[in-house]
């Protein structure tokens, strides 16, 4: 094993690490305003409002990641509409991760009391303070750890973006593997640092997590 | 895409979903036996195995299948590892997903109530008994739901070994849609014949479920 090649190519390769993460923040923030958009469908009172979100949520989780993006490289080719690759990656991931988020925080709604509501409705809140005031907080608060855990997961499946040729860590290690013919160092030293960023990530939400334990016992 | 050019493919296709339900199989056995071995011997009392352990679940599950997979297959042959795509991909998938099922087996075996292994002790049961005859049932009967979850999960995952030339079905897929232009086409099929797959395959597992953990519904009852 040669790890000179490593050492000489980290720089590239942290480069790579900060755009996998900028990808996934935006892929997970895009994410969750669908999600919370798809939640409020699945919630809503209108029954084809509910089917749509039901749609939206089982297509979005039953087709494999690689075959949206690719769809939408294809999808937004076949129309002849010139997007930057980069737009189509954050969409794609935005557009899968917005089904699991969405899943995520009907699960946290539903597992907040329906008497929080109530008891706000009989004081005499407002729909809109109802929301940003009893439920937002307490849901947010449960929807938490599993949406830090989708954030690593999404992280994770930013890899599959190399295949349509943008420069993330996985394709900036197969460039140094080509490169260098040395495959196995290259695919090691991309991996390493894929699994330093989820451990910093697990960190994080664990220490999250005690955090709003703690706040939710006072 | 017209009629013609599928028919003219389709021996390449059904060949295709050949290969990714071998694939499928055959990695998801594989990970189901490294697994349940890596949460019988993560019970073992040997603190330096199980940080071992540990280390191999959390390495598998924090990188990418991706890297995974070129680590294996392009890395391989560099450590003296010499796999054909598809045996790589069907190692790949055994690895990844036996990371997943350790961890589910571990939360089975957790589930266990301690009580019931007491009673079995003093009932004067041998530990191989208790084992085989309270221990597993409990645990792999709380398990069905996360490993038909898992499956479903791998049934997915499988397309992504078409990035190492494994010919199974996206693979096979590509092909025909570089060879006649239909990309787009081709590509569409694919997303509604994966999601179909994957619904049928969510139905049949919770059908599965049910008959399975019947027995338990039947004891939660009794």
């Amino acid at each position: 094993m040669r790890f000179d090649i490593i050492l000489h190519s980290l720089g590239y390769l942290l480069r790579a690490a900060a755009v996998t993460v900028a990808l996934s923040l935006a892929g997970i923030a895009l994410g969750f305003v669908i999600g919370a958009l798809v939640c409020a469908a699945r919630r809503s009172g209108d029954r084809f409002l509910r089917r749509l979100g039901g749609f939206y949520v089982s297509f979005f989780r039953g087709v494999p990641l690689l075959v949206q993006l690719l769809f939408i490289y294809y999808f937004l080719a076949e129309y002849g509409l010139d997007v930057p690759a980069v737009v189509a990656a954050i969409g794609g991931l935005g557009l899968a991760s917005g089904a699991y988020q969405a899943e995520i925080l009907r699960g946290a709604l539903n597992a907040t009391p329906a008497g929080q509501a109530e008891a706000a409705t009989a004081l005499g809140f407002a729909p809109f303070d109802i929301w940003r005031r009893i439920l937002l907080p307490q849901a947010l608060r449960i929807a938490a750890p599993p949406l830090i855990n989708e954030f690593i997961l999404l992280l994770k499946a930013s890899s599959l973006v190399s295949v349509v040729g943008i420069a993330e860590l996985t394709r900036v290690s197969m460039n140094i593997a080509s490169m260098t013919y040395r495959p196995f160092e290259a695919y090691l030293a991309g991996g390493m640092i894929y699994l330093a960023i989820n451990l910093c990530l697990a960190a994080f939400g664990a220490f999250a997590e005690r955090r709003l334990a703690a706040g939710g016992s006072t | 895409m017209s009629f013609a050019v599928l028919l003219h493919y389709l021996p390449s296709l059904i060949a295709g979903f050949g290969v990714t339900v071998l694939c499928w199989s055959a990695g998801s056995i594989l990970g189901l036996a490294i697994g349940f071995a890596v949460a019988l011997l993560n019970r073992l009392p040997a603190p330096p195995l199980r940080w071992l352990l540990r280390a191999y679940v959390e390495i598998l599950r924090g990188t990418p299948f991706l890297v995974q997979l070129f680590l294996l297959y392009a890395g391989g042959p560099y450590i003296g590892l010499r796999l054909s795509a598809t045996a790589a991909g069907i190692l790949g998938l055994g690895l990844y997903s036996s990371a997943y099922f350790a961890e589910i087996f571990r939360a089975g075996f957790a589930a266990v109530p301690q009580g019931q292994i007491e009673a079995a002790m003093s009932v004067g049961m041998t530990p191989g008994d208790i084992l085989w005859r309270v221990t597993l049932p409990i645990a792999l009967a709380s398990t069905v739901p996360a490993i038909v979850n898992m499956l479903v999960i791998l049934s997915k995952e499988t397309v992504v070994l078409s990035i190492i030339t494994v010919p199974e079905l996206m693979y096979q897929m590509q092909t025909m849609a570089a060879e006649t232009f239909t990309a787009f086409d081709a590509i569409f099929a694919m997303a509604i014949f994966y999601w179909l797959l994957v619904e049928a395959v969510s139905r049949v597992g919770r059908r599965l479920e049910i008959k399975l953990t019947a027995f338990m519904a039947r004891e939660a009852s009794a």
